[in-house]
């Protein structure tokens, strides 16, 4: 196995992009990787993507963008795990890489959610969850995450009130992020006086449907310098799964897909949870972030809302999160999401945060989720100066 | 028109059918042929009493597609007596009056309806367990 490094990113700012297609978003995203690494034509492109057939009747979506990318010819592959699929084609990209099949590989992760209005978006999302035993009931995504806030709050004895603090940090770091799609900041008292949208789950505690594209591109770490002053390595790439439907787990507020790909990960890179410098988790709701803080070992069962609550995940706090806005205020372009993570992250690890710069990070954990955590891929990346 | 999907699970919807496995004695619903918690082949069925209690609860106000006349109802995780966990819709209660802990039953509804000239798909949903709880409050009364 070779380690793996990141020689270029490329993002384009997530929104609304009513006049840009999904084929071009992608295609801009990744030319400005190819770009930043000085990469004329990579060996393969992974496009990590959830609902371009659903919502834009478009499959192969990977040999359109590579088309429209200049590079038609090349290998080039869709993978899809739903709000994991970005994560999930960076998994690919470094097993293609670690295993000496491709030498340059581009990594792509796009999504259009605004072609349809949001009825047909919300029902699109859905798809991530059990369709014959969830979905026919008349759930909704959010309401899957609803029933697990409103029995964490029973159970812990959290009061809504306490997760304010992830949303709050969320904004705050999306002011300084250009690519960010809110950026602007968010009171407690504006939190606590949003409009339920699934009870408990109010309009802050859920992230936005957006448009989004991000890459980055690999090469071998021992040939990184080639196209990189300042390569990050891949220290830890690991996928684990959970049943795909909530009501099929033991404790569903426990998220063991979370836990045990955070746990392989951390065996993989040879540190544990005290040694990350900054943790982009997958702040879809609030309260996955408060359960992704607990099943990766940064805070107690019950507690994921403290670290919140004391202040400790802003940029300049004990354990970062979300540090350009996260995917409440950057945005969730669901299939794109896990690649923004790592760009961002690999921001951090190239002093670029800019106001948001995490002083000295050199670890930087970044944590893709499918559904309500039935995929869960985590990547460890290392600054390597 | 999907056809197909709803009549085969039809014992699961309108009655409630999962399995035992005959090697660890997990009750699972819905039916699988591995066993989740012993990874052996499960085939045995087992039919749920149908009663259990709330286990979590959110209200849909704007309801998808296909619910809309349902509008605005209760998605609960339902604690069967027997062990599972499933996920349905309750009914013939207000939204306000839901609590975790709720004592329920099945009963067979509408599920959903899908148009003028489409299907009307019947199955689970919860209410709660009213005449026994009359008949309790009774007794101490």
């Amino acid at each position: 196995m070779r380690d793996v490094s990141i020689i270029g990113i490329g993002q384009i700012e997530v929104g609304e992009h009513w006049d840009v297609s999904l084929r071009d978003l992608g295609a801009r995203a990744l030319l400005a990787a190819l770009a930043d690494a000085g990469i004329d034509r990579p060996d393969a492109l992974y496009v990590g993507n959830m609902l371009s057939g659903t919502l834009g009747s478009q499959e192969q979506l990977a040999t359109l963008i590579a088309d429209w990318s200049g590079l038609r010819g090349i290998e080039a592959l869709k993978v899809e795990a739903a709000c994991a699929s970005g994560a999930a084609a960076l998994r690919v990209g470094v097993m293609a890489v670690a295993g000496g099949t491709h030498d340059i590989v581009a990594v792509l992760g796009v999504e259009k959610m605004t072609d349809m209005d949001g009825e047909e978006a919300t029902a699109a999302l859905m798809t991530a969850a059990d369709a014959e035993y969830e979905g026919i009931h008349g759930t909704s995504f959010i309401s899957l995450n609803a029933l697990l806030m409103r029995r964490y709050m029973e159970e812990m004895g959290v009061p809504q009130e306490a997760f304010a603090g992830f949303p709050i940090n969320a904004h705050a770091n999306a002011v300084n992020n250009p690519n960010a799609m809110f950026r602007q900041a968010l009171s407690r008292d504006t939190y606590t006086r949003a409009p339920m949208i699934a009870d408990p789950i109010n309009l802050f505690d859920s992230a936005p449907i957006c448009d989004g594209a991000a890459a980055v591109i690999l090469c071998p770490a021992d040939r990184a310098r080639e196209f990189s002053s300042r390569p990050v390595r891949i220290a830890a790439s690991a996928v684990a799964t959970d049943s795909v439907a909530l009501h099929d787990r033991r404790d569903p507020l426990f998220l063991s897909a979370v836990h045990a790909s955070a746990s392989k990960a951390y065996r993989q890179a040879g540190i544990g949870p005290e040694e990350i410098d900054l943790f982009e988790l997958h702040d879809a709701f609030s309260i996955i972030a408060a359960l992704s803080l607990e099943a990766c070992g940064f805070a107690p069962r019950g507690q994921g809302t403290r670290l919140a609550a004391d202040g400790e995940i802003g940029p300049r706090g004990r354990m970062p999160i979300c540090t350009m806005g996260g995917l409440k205020a950057r945005g969730h372009p669901v299939g794109a999401t896990g690649i923004y993570q790592v760009v961002e992250a690999t921001l951090q690890l190239r002093g670029l945060a800019g106001a948001n710069q995490v002083p000295g990070a050199r670890w930087a954990m970044t944590q893709n989720i499918g559904g309500v955590g039935g995929t869960a891929i985590t990547h460890i990346l290392e600054g390597q100066g | 028109m999907r056809l197909a999907p709803h009549w085969r699970v039809r014992a699961q919807r309108l009655q409630l059918r999962g399995e035992v496995c005959q090697c660890c004695g997990e009750r699972l619903f819905p039916p699988r042929d591995v066993c989740p918690a012993c990874h052996q082949p499960a085939d045995k069925p087992f039919a749920f009493c149908g009663e259990g209690t709330v286990y979590s609860f959110s209200t849909v106000y704007e309801a998808p597609k296909g619910y809309e006349r349902f509008g605005p109802y209760t998605i609960a995780l339902v604690r069967l007596k027997e062990g599972p966990l499933v996920t349905a819709q309750l009914t013939d209660i207000d939204p306000a009056d839901v609590r975790i802990g709720l004592p329920v039953e099945m009963v067979t509804r509408v599920l959903r309806e899908e148009g003028e000239d489409g299907m009307v798909i019947y199955g689970y949903k919860f209410r709660p367990v009213l005449e026994r709880e009359a008949a309790r409050e009774e007794a101490r009364a």
